[in-house]
């Protein structure tokens, strides 16, 4: 029986694929993205699944709002890499020490 | 187990395999792919909740455009492939730890503790809609009356990222020549036009 806890584990199983996803990526900017980009996923699919049992739109309409600011943290993203491989000729997380943070 | 069962059994698997892909493959553009197949997986899902408009949109927006984005970068950057591989078995026993632990944690709250919450029999069994409902029409209701405010925000989110996408990948090379229209349009007779007053003849004095 499908239910409402099948959607919730689903979003669970792939929150935690991206969170080890970003673990295991470190050198790759461009995946760590992607990474970030399934949390969103993964966050859409339990607001969807909560909007669908609890009849109630809300939820769908903050999918569409976090659809709207993840698409344009994926381009300010993307942006920041491409002047950043034009610098540095590199994309890899650990060589960002220029600030010294 | 029903039709939809085996659906969303499916799609969820085709889900979670793909995105373990995601993660693991060797090629950014492999993983890149790999994520256009976890969207459409998703998507299919979100049929399966009765949210059409948002499984077309994340088809759309996502498909369509971020990971045809995702790609041309992805493409562009000539990255070394070895070099970005290091690390990865280094740091695959944290990364799983971590990610276990979350599952079991989250599968315990949703699962067992959650079960006594979310068990109830309206949650259970949501509300089924005619076929003359459209999930579209009454977002779209709800999206202009009471979110409409938000709504504005939003698009000026999405006009912010374009004008910082710009102006953050935009250079000024030094050895293209470029034209500069305020320029154009101020330069007056005087800096362009010097009328020279001269004998036709040389040499011989005027009259």
């Amino acid at each position: 029986m499908i239910g409402l806890n099948s959607y919730l584990i689903l979003g669970a199983v792939l929150f935690a694929i991206s969170i080890a996803g970003i673990f295991l990526n470190r050198k790759n900017v461009v995946v760590l993205l992607m990474c970030i980009e399934l949390m969103l996923l993964a966050a859409n699919i339990n607001f969807v699944a909560f909007s669908y049992y609890l009849n109630d739109l809300a939820g769908q309409v903050f999918v569409f709002f976090i659809l709207t600011v993840a698409a344009s943290e994926a381009a300010i993203g993307l942006a920041i890499l491409v002047v950043l491989f034009r610098n540095r000729h590199s994309i890899d997380v650990e060589q960002l020490n220029e600030m010294k943070g | 187990m029903s039709f939809t069962d085996f659906i969303f059994l499916a799609f969820s698997a085709m889900l979670i395999a793909s995105a373990l892909a995601v993660i693991t493959a060797r090629n950014p553009v492999h993983s890149a792919l790999f994520l256009v197949l976890c969207f459409f997986a998703s998507s299919a899902l979100w049929l399966l909740l009765e949210a059409e408009f948002l499984a077309i949109a994340l088809v759309l927006v996502y498909v369509g455009a971020v990971m045809v984005l995702f790609l041309f970068i992805v493409m562009m950057l000539d990255i070394n492939l070895v070099q970005i591989r290091e690390g990865f078995v280094r740091y695959l026993p944290i990364g799983a730890f971590f990610a276990l632990c979350l599952v079991g944690i989250m599968v315990w709250v949703v699962g067992d503790f959650g079960a006594r919450i979310f068990d109830t029999p309206e949650l259970q069994q949501a509300v089924q809609h005619g076929a003359d409902y459209s999930n579209t029409k009454a977002l779209g209701r709800v999206l202009y009356t009471d979110y409409v405010l938000p709504f504005e925000v939003a698009a000026v989110i999405l006009l912010v990222a374009i004008i910082a996408a710009i102006t953050l990948t935009m250079r000024r090379r030094e050895q293209t020549k470029y034209q500069t229209p305020g320029k154009q349009i101020r330069v007056k007779r005087e800096d362009r036009l010097r009328i020279v007053k001269m004998d036709s003849v040389p040499g011989e004095p005027k009259s």
